[in-house]
């Protein structure tokens, strides 16, 4: 009896905690964005559905953007943290754990303090473009800084570790025996990459696009620090409608709809790769 | 490549059971919290009730914007010494909005917020605390420096008429600030801000009441005057501006490092910023009231009625108000003080002073942005004041503009 | 995520095969991480910019001054000793909480199994803003203060998960056969767990608990929603853009940087002795 008692005992602590501040808020704001008020009256129940089409008509623009950012960035992530995974984990020899380091390393620096650094560095004449203009490289009236690809250079920069990592960790488990025969077998390097490698370690590219997409769309640091008109993105808005405006049943509406966009996609995906996967992949 | 690919994707998935059990749960939560959030009103407090039975403490919590005071706490030390009461001081007031957003919840709830005084600007944030009720009524009985002191321009305003809950730590003018080495003619007009020539590299300011104003004095509207339909006006101009390509970024304040930077040219800007830029970094940054007009703010003090030290509290600001004080802290924060004292004062010293510190001082004195002219005073304007309920229109309408 | 640093005595791939033609792949990694260092290298060279005004941003000169005036911003201090107590406490309960749970996921068979892995995944999902938001709402319904209380379980909570799956990760990997052998050699439970299956898990919870540390002093999202009247390290910092950073914030970030280079250098150090 005790035996079968002891995994809910184990379990319980953090049952109750997620339960109490991860459901039951989600659920809260559930209701709190079918309420309608205002903060000095107050805010009553009333199911007012109009909140939802009120956030969707308002705010579909930087929904929409929010969602083609967090994509540019997953989609940079990709491209420069697969190569590097790659490399370290197949030619990063008895240095591979340094560079993982090496990788990890930016995260002690605060997230807040790494994206101004960003704008400073990038500003006109700062030190990059500002060097390259002196010598001509660039039209002196060049700019990065307060433009989309500004801001998703940044989400990609803010997120790479979470790509590199997941990738890193399926790569390293992988036989490599398995790689040498597969070179043995295809004529080249190229067929026995796609053939062999890639198909392996999909499930870390997976759950690396799981970690960069969704924390890279509802961000609003980089844009606001980063970004100029017409960057707001969707983070952005339900912040000033939360904390600015009060006007928390639309600011709720809003939460809502981002996260069953995001949802959405989570679940879909993760019945197409299953979950259990790629939480293993995440916790490597 | 098929079959790996396969493999790779057909592993453990969730079924349908577990989503109903996660909607359970969820369901049980929404069951919990399908009340709604209650009203925040407080009853206002007749100011003799209030002070009724309240005592000294012996030290106090005050709220203020980071750097709005020296870090060796001067005056805060003067007082101490004067009355024994010690302050806790914090830079906590980083947004006013989103300040104010944090302290409702308790504030509604009639409980202590941990601060027995803060600094508001006088925006839409303090409107909307006096028509609630959260603000406690000051007694000027025991404020007889303030009395002596303050200036006329700031006896008589308009978002708290005779400064029953409120009295002004420092005021900025909201005007146009320029960079000398880009912009090779002298800025005169808030239509400057329209030339296309500067196609860019102009800065705006994304608060709504800021922005408001430009627009609406660019349209030759009064903001005290104004209608909704300027406002919409005024939110059309902007928009052009916008979609013009002329505007750079719309800054929440941190306009100061990308005007000297170069990555804008002419930008919105406060008084006391480009005077502090100036003064400590040797820059040449120029500040103009535009022929139109411009905005003038000002950062209230003001004591929350769940203060737990409003004796202490009310003590600190009627401190602030004596002169050579002020003259104290306008030397490092560097925008308007309510005290036209303070001016003499300062002038005094910098006539005692030799040097380096003698040219600090004597520039501030004849800075018109720390000291505004009459002349100067007669083109400045209050924010837009709003009518209790409006604040949800005009706020979206600018918010249209620079959110979008 | 951090579990992956222990592994360093993994077979070393493509090794032997040298050939002596330009590494593209090592020069592209070398650009990587160039880029992940150059606003940290902006951001120690601006700690010791001699500034005059405010705003540290044009390079003005050396000086070693701000090292010696790093702790002059009282506020700034009480921020950074806010977010370390905060992420202290973040790492000891969520590391336990967090241990419990992943060791009853990895070693048990239980009902409603499935349901916690869906809702952990949720929680390692959900954009930090719906976080924030949820957590802000529910405190508003309820009329609970947000503050210091408020922060710690919200850190608490976006963290638990993280531990968990770190601690079972290590728990799968386990030899059951140990801990049997202990129970036939006349051990309680208690004991057991105590001298055989705590020591092995060990290395996995403390890197679930620094994972949460790390976490919880980078967090500025969720924090700024639940913060109340309490102001964390990245809270100030984004206070003070209005006013201009100060050098000490530069200061503050290379001293927490060196401290993460000093582990590191400790881990690779470690991990060859281990190997040797």
């Amino acid at each position: 009896m005790r035996r079968k008692l002891t995994p809910y005992l184990l379990a319980l602590p953090g049952w109750a905690w997620l339960a109490l501040f991860f459901v039951v808020p989600l659920a809260g704001m559930a209701s709190l964005s079918l309420t309608s008020g205002n903060v000095i009256t107050g805010f009553e129940q009333t199911f007012n559905v109009a909140n939802y089409v009120d956030a969707i008509s308002t705010y579909s623009e930087q929904l929409v953007r929010s969602l083609l950012y967090g994509l540019g960035a997953t989609v940079i992530c990709v491209a420069i943290g697969y190569p590097a995974a790659y490399w370290i984990a197949f030619h990063g020899g008895k240095h591979k754990s340094t560079y993982l380091l090496l990788i990890l390393l930016p995260f002690f620096v605060s997230f807040v303090l790494r994206t101004i650094s960003w704008k400073f560095t990038l500003s006109d004449n700062g030190v990059v473009l500002g060097t390259l203009k002196s010598f001509g490289l660039l039209p002196a009236d060049f700019g990065v800084l307060n433009t989309a690809p500004a801001v998703v250079l940044g989400l990609a920069y803010n997120f790479l570790p979470f790509m590199v990592l997941p990738i890193y960790a399926v790569l390293e488990r992988m036989d490599h025996r398995v790689v040498e025969a597969a070179h043995d077998l295809y004529a080249s390097k190229l067929q026995a990459f796609l053939r062999v490698v890639l198909p392996i370690s999909l499930p870390g590219v997976f759950a690396g696009g799981l970690m960069t997409f969704i924390p890279t769309t509802a961000d609003y640091v980089n844009a606001s620090v980063l970004g100029g008109p017409g960057n707001t993105m969707i983070g952005s808005i339900i912040q000033t409608q939360y904390l600015v405006n009060n006007d928390y049943p639309i600011a709720a509406a809003i939460t809502f709809v981002l996260m069953a966009v995001l949802l959405l996609g989570i679940f879909s995906y993760a019945r197409a790769l299953g979950t259990e996967r790629v939480m293993e992949v995440q916790a490597k | 490549m098929r079959n790996p690919l396969l493999r790779g994707m057909t592993q453990a998935r969730y079924g349908r059971r577990e989503m109903l059990k996660f909607s359970a749960m969820a369901a049980a939560g929404l069951g919990l919290s399908a009340c709604g959030v209650s009203g925040q009103q407080q009853q206002a407090v007749a100011e003799d009730d209030f002070w009724q039975g309240k005592k000294e403490t012996g030290s106090l919590t005050f709220a203020n914007w980071p750097l709005y005071i020296d870090s060796k706490r001067t005056q805060l030390k003067q007082f101490t010494k004067a009355t024994g009461i010690t302050v806790n001081y914090k830079e906590d007031v980083q947004d006013i909005a989103a300040f104010a957003g944090k302290l409702q919840p308790q504030l509604a709830n009639g409980d202590a917020t941990g601060y027995d005084m803060f600094v508001l600007t006088n925006g839409i944030e303090l409107a909307r605390f006096l028509a609630l009720g959260y603000l406690a009524p000051l007694d000027h009985g025991q404020m007889p420096n303030f009395a002596a002191n303050i200036g006329e321009a700031y006896r008589d305003n308009s978002y708290d008429p005779g400064n029953k809950h409120t009295a002004p730590y420092a005021s900025g003018i909201t005007g146009i600030a320029y960079n000398p080495k880009y912009v090779d003619r002298e800025i005169t007009s808030i239509a400057d801000l329209w030339d296309p020539k500067f196609k860019g590299k102009v800065g705006m300011m994304s608060d709504p009441q800021e922005i408001a104003n430009f627009g609406l004095l660019l349209n030759g509207v009064n903001p005290a005057d104004s209608t909704e339909q300027d406002w919409q006006a005024a939110a059309d101009k902007l928009q052009q501006q916008r979609d013009d390509g002329l505007v750079r970024s719309y800054y929440a304040q941190d306009f100061v490092q990308p005007l000297t930077n170069g990555d804008v040219w002419l930008t919105m800007a406060w008084s006391g910023d480009i005077y502090q830029q100036n003064a400590e970094a040797g820059t040449d940054l120029k500040f103009v009231v535009p022929e139109e007009g411009a905005t003038i703010w000002t950062d209230v003090m003001c004591i929350p009625t769940t203060s737990e030290a409003p004796v202490d509290s009310l003590k600190l600001i009627d401190f602030l108000y004596q002169p050579d004080i002020a003259a104290g802290l306008t030397e490092y924060i560097t925008y308007i003080p309510p005290v036209p004292k303070a001016q003499d004062i300062l002038r005094e010293q910098a006539h005692d002073a030799s040097g380096k510190s003698r040219a600090q001082l004597e520039r501030l004195v004849e800075s018109p942005l720390v000291f505004p002219t009459d002349e100067d005073y007669s083109r400045l304007h209050n924010y837009v004041a709003l009518e209790p309920g409006k604040e949800k229109a005009f706020t979206s309408v600018f918010h249209a503009v620079t959110q979008a | 995520m951090t579990a992956v640093l222990e592994d360093t005595a993994a077979p070393a791939g493509a090794r032997g095969r040298t050939r002596r033609r330009v590494d593209w792949g090592k020069w592209f990694t070398w650009g990587v991480l160039a880029w992940l260092f150059a606003p940290i290298t902006f951001m120690i060279a601006f700690s010791f910019n001699d500034i005059q005004g405010r705003h540290n941003v044009t390079w003005e000169g050396f000086t070693l001054k701000w090292y010696g005036q790093a702790f002059d911003h009282a506020d700034l201090t009480q921020a950074l000793l806010y977010t370390l107590a905060i992420g202290v406490l973040t790492m000891v309960i969520a590391g336990t909480i967090g241990s419990l749970l992943g060791l009853a996921l990895g070693r048990h068979r239980f009902r409603g199994q499935g349901t916690t892995n869906l809702v952990m995944f949720a929680a390692i999902c959900a954009p930090e803003v719906v976080l924030g938001a949820a957590l802000l709402s529910l405190f508003l319904l309820v009329g609970i203060a947000t503050g210091f209380m408020a922060i710690l379980l919200a850190h608490v909570m976006f963290t638990i998960s993280f531990v968990a799956i770190t601690v079972r990760a290590r728990v799968i990997t386990l030899d059951p056969n140990l801990e049997e052998a202990a129970r036939d050699l006349g051990a309680g439970p208690w004991t057991t767990f105590r001298l055989v299956t705590l020591p092995m898990l060990f290395p996995a919870i403390m890197a679930g608990g620094l994972l949460a540390f790390a976490l919880s002093i980078d967090d500025y999202i969720i924090t700024s929603f639940v913060a109340g009247d309490v102001t964390t390290f990245p809270l100030w910092i984004w206070g003070a853009t209005r006013v201009g950073i100060p050098p000490q914030v530069n200061v503050m970030g290379t001293l927490i940087f060196a401290v993460g280079v000093t582990l590191a250098v400790i881990n690779v150090v470690v991990a060859k002795r281990r190997r040797s």
